[in-house]
């Protein structure tokens, strides 16, 4: 199938604030799907966007798909009933973090641990934005906020360790300035079998200003985040001499080429790994201690719970002698009178 | 001993024990029996919610009530002529429920001074403290008797002591000249690959039977005739039951497959379990994480395709309420089951009430009409489900049934339907754009009925998009004053109009004159019983039932005008009558309520229509 950027634009004017994060998903998006479609052959009408409520959740709006704009917290539960209903359908939900962290959070964990395959795009702005800036679960200590004037008092949520709590089997992070990355994330989560979560730390210009700006500004970007890759060495800095190593139970920073360090001695990302022990490292890994990570931290195999649901339905009506209401109706005990 | 034979029109037998003593099978075992036998039958369990209370309690106390009879009857009895009491605390809680005369049998082994104790009695004579004057009482060491029995013949008697139970159906079989032979089948294939079982349970059974027929404390015995059914194929089915299979029917109908959202909620789960066994129909079912995902994934199936369900009680309807709203707004079909049960919150769950009828008029934020069915017996719940789910997909709206914990719980015996009587589904699926077209317009409607079409993802060139935002007809967000006032006008509309294909309110008994009966949902087999009581006495009144609440039936009016005084019954403090109010306020209303957790006693509405004519 060959599709261009263009063909997943709607006709609707996109109404973000100038500057908002949120224009370089879509754009990302738009990009992505045409590569999805011709790896895995999907045509334009299997494409379904869900959304929540939040200023992302407008995105069904702006995509020239099937879409739904649910209501708060439940485009997971949506997009479930959508993909169970049939399996055919590429299933995208975009939530943020007060969708599917507060309101939506028992929805989102439930779709992990069932590993239903949809992709779940996370707008990580750390803000309610269409309410006009309160903190949300993803705020870091201390925000100050119209609802926290004097600083919050809450731990916030890592989406990613969640995830892997959930014992999900895929998790992505990207940042909204990394449009390149965040175009091969999607194409990874749609080829991906499960529940895909991806994370994009979204910046709110009106509400949040820079609240990534310590790890996304370009001039220290590639000193504060690692992009990792399956099968290549955690390195990472401007000048690629930085690794991760672990040291005894936890990562640890390295120069190659300091105190007898080289190449090989950093850790490869093994992204399919079943254990979650060292991609539950690498989720919560935050800047200045630890560069943050970036590109797919796991993907791994699973049965899916849609596939599921259809061979079980496969399975039991292959056996059973009942193929219609006349013959269920008839079943069991029943009597005659005459 | 020769036992006299005694002919009776029907017998109402109440199996109650302690929540552990298998009570609710020895009910269901009694009525399959009656109903093989050919009479006519009507069940309901009285369980506490309690899975295992202290045992011995009062508290604990599970009862089963079977009416059967030689003609037509509408309710499981409100008094009963057999009380089965396998401990003190079961006499002790159902003794209000004792006719005068009525046969007590009772299990003398737990009326020692432990067990009367547990039940709370000051003294050592029950049944003088209960004030119970009768002397029918067949007072049998069952215990011991059930024990000897499995001793008797090498099987271990501690494993079988469950099965006292059903030494006590056994002595009930005796009492009314009932075979044996359809329960022994029951056991033959449930315990098919334990055949100790099988042997136990027969034998008590048995020496239950023939235990009766060997005491002198049974002077005669009686013999229910089978009644004079229509012919035809028969079966028991419960509410629950009947609910899943009317949404099967319904999806078989109309091509769509079946799905059920839902999260377990008593008295509302056997629809769920009942659902999640048909796989070989297609069924799929998914156990949600909460109320709230159970409805939105059945939105989201409905989005995709699918005649989609969701079940559930009062305290989930609650928590559903907004996601309701949202299937009003992306106009898309859905069928809501509340098995009623006694609120607010928490409340009695185990209990039945139709106290929800104003949550599912008006409990939604914003202008959000739906349609509101009500079954009016166990089997009518399947006829009820099959029309829910038709109407909900040709009018692309949701529908929700009002069954009860009495309907849900409650049986009766079924005249298996053939599936082409029942009429065809026809959902508005639409395949390409219309001429005029340049894309999909998701809110373009049939001018007749307000209907719009069902664009299934999946189908190639119309994309779309719906949702919670109000929009105009192309499907494009819009806050304009003129398009919200019209599509709120035309979602209602779409409701309203759905009176035209439903049935007329029938008036049974008097057509006209003084005093008209209004209810509506479970209640119909008490008001049944009670007009035909009255009519028996001479007394005319009209019974209108209402199986369509919201829209009502066309004729609602006019024939509401054919009575002086219209006297509205119901399981709550005034709902229906209040909405008629609203509806038809030229008309006087009077209201007969009852809020117990309990349904209505036939000599209440009796009563209640007696002191009107005073």
């Amino acid at each position: 199938m060959k599709f261009t950027p263009q063909d997943f634009k709607s006709d609707q004017e996109v109404k973000w604030c100038p500057g908002c994060g949120d224009h370089a998903v879509l754009a990302a998006i738009q990009r992505a799907l045409p590569e999805v479609s011709e790896k895995l052959g999907y045509s334009h009408e299997r494409y379904v966007v869900v959304s929540g409520i939040g200023c992302s959740s407008r995105f069904p709006y702006y995509m020239n798909t099937y879409g739904f704009h649910g209501i708060h917290g439940r485009a997971a539960a949506i997009a479930t009933g959508i993909k169970v209903a049939n399996p055919t359908l590429s299933v995208w939900e975009m939530t943020g973090d007060g969708d599917s962290l507060a309101i939506g959070g028992n929805h989102l964990i439930h779709a992990i641990r069932r590993n239903i395959d949809i992709n779940i795009v996370l707008f990580n702005n750390r803000i309610y934005g269409l309410t006009k800036g309160q903190y949300s679960p993803t705020s870091q200590w201390g925000t100050v906020t119209k609802t926290s004037p004097f600083g919050t008092v809450e731990h916030p949520f890592n989406p990613g360790a969640l995830a892997m709590g959930a014992r999900g089997t895929f998790f992505a992070r990207t940042l909204d300035v990394e449009l390149k990355l965040t175009q091969e994330i999607m194409v990874e989560a749609a080829s991906h079998d499960g529940t895909a979560l991806v994370e994009v730390l979204q910046n709110c210009v009106i509400f949040n200003d820079k609240t990534h700006a310590l790890i996304s500004e370009k001039s220290v970007r590639a000193d504060r985040t690692i992009v990792l890759r399956h099968g290549e060495p955690m390195i990472f800095g401007k000048e690629g001499d930085k690794g991760l190593v672990l040291d005894g139970m936890r990562l640890k920073v390295v120069t190659i080429g300091e105190n007898g360090i080289t190449k090989d001695d950093i850790l490869v990302h093994n992204a399919e790994e079943p254990n979650h022990g060292l991609h539950m490292m690498l989720c919560e890994m935050t800047w200045p201690e630890l560069p943050v990570a970036l590109g797919v931290i796991r993907k791994v195999k699973d049965r899916t719970y849609d596939d599921m649901v259809r061979d079980q339905v496969i399975e039991v009506s292959d056996k059973s002698p009942i193929h219609c209401m006349n013959d269920m109706l008839r079943s069991g005990a029943t009597w005659e009178v005459e | 001993m020769q036992h006299k034979v005694i002919d009776v029109k029907d017998v109402v037998i109440r199996f109650s024990g302690d929540s552990g003593d298998g009570m609710q099978l020895t009910g269901s075992l009694f009525a399959d029996a009656s109903a093989y036998f050919g009479n006519e039958i009507s069940t309901f369990p009285d369980y506490p919610a309690e899975i295992r209370a202290p045992q011995g309690t009062v508290a604990g106390v599970s009862g089963f009530q079977v009416h059967i009879g030689s003609s037509a009857i509408y309710t499981p009895g409100d008094y009963c002529d057999v009380l089965v009491a396998m401990n003190p605390a079961a006499l002790k809680s159902n003794v209000k429920w004792l006719k005068p005369n009525a046969t007590i049998i009772v299990d003398t082994d737990t009326f020692d001074e432990k067990g009367l104790e547990k039940a709370g009695f000051q003294t050592s004579d029950p049944f003088t403290e209960l004030k119970i004057k009768n002397r029918n009482i067949i007072a049998a060491p069952i215990t011991t008797l059930t024990k000897d029995c499995l001793n008797s013949c090498g099987l271990d008697p501690k494993a079988g002591l469950r099965c006292k139970n059903m030494f006590a159906l056994g002595i009930c079989f005796f009492l009314y000249n009932m075979p044996l032979k359809h329960t022994e089948e029951f056991f033959n294939k449930k315990f098919s690959r334990s055949p100790e079982l099988i042997d136990m349970n027969n034998r008590v059974l048995r020496n239950g039977y023939n235990y009766a027929g060997n005491i002198q404390a049974i002077a005669d015995t009686y013999i229910v005739k089978p009644s004079k059914q229509k012919p035809g194929l028969y079966r028991n089915i419960n509410g629950n039951r009947a609910i899943a299979w009317g949404l099967m029917a319904a999806s078989e109908k109309s091509g769509r497959p079946l799905f059920c959202g839902s999260y377990p909620i008593t008295p509302a789960t056997g629809i769920l379990e009942e659902l999640a066994i048909h796989k070989e129909l297609g069924v799929k079912t998914l156990q949600c994480e909460d109320e709230i995902a159970g409805i939105c994934t059945a939105i989201g199936a409905s989005y995709a395709g699918s005649l989609a369900v969701t079940t559930t009680s009062g305290p989930g309807l609650s928590l559903k309420t907004e996601a309701l709203g949202l299937a009003i707004m992306a106009e898309l079909p859905l069928v809501i089951v509340d098995v009623q049960r006694a609120g607010p919150s928490t409340g009695i769950p185990t209990k039945t009430e139709q106290t929800d009828l104003n949550q599912a008029l008006y409990g939604r934020n914003g202008e959000s009409p739906v349609a509101v069915m009500a079954p009016h017996s166990p089997s009518h719940c399947f006829v009820t489900a099959f029309y829910a789910a038709k109407h909900a997909m040709e009018h692309m709206m949701p529908v929700i049934v009002l069954s009860e914990g009495f309907l849900g719980n409650g049986s009766e015996p079924w005249r298996i339907p053939d599936m082409k009587d029942y009429p065809s589904i026809n959902p508005p699926i639409v395949h390409k754009l219309e001429p005029d077209e340049p894309y999909f317009y998701p809110f373009k409607r049939d001018p007749e009925t307000m209907v719009p079409r069902w664009a299934l993802p999946g189908t190639a060139g119309l994309e779309h998009r719906v949702g919670g935002l109000e929009k105009n007809h192309k499907g494009a967000v819009s806050s304009d004053p003129m398009v919200h006032q019209q599509m709120v006008e035309e979602r209602a509309r779409k409701v309203e109009l759905l009176a035209r294909e439903i049935p007329p309110v029938k008036v049974i008994g008097a057509e006209d004159g003084d005093i008209l009966m209004v209810s509506w949902g479970g209640t119909y087999g008490h008001m049944l019983s009670a007009e035909s009581h009255l009519r028996s006495q001479g007394i005319q009144v009209g019974l209108a039932h209402f199986d369509y609440i919201n829209p009502l039936p066309l004729n609602t009016e006019e024939v509401l005008k054919r009575f002086k005084k219209i006297i509205v019954f119901e399981l709550n403090s005034g709902h229906f009558a209040n909405y008629l109010r609203t509806k038809f306020p030229q008309f006087t209303y009077l209201q007969y309520n009852k809020i117990q957790g309990q349904p209505f006693i036939i000599e209440e509405i009796t009563e209640a229509i007696n002191n009107l004519l005073k």
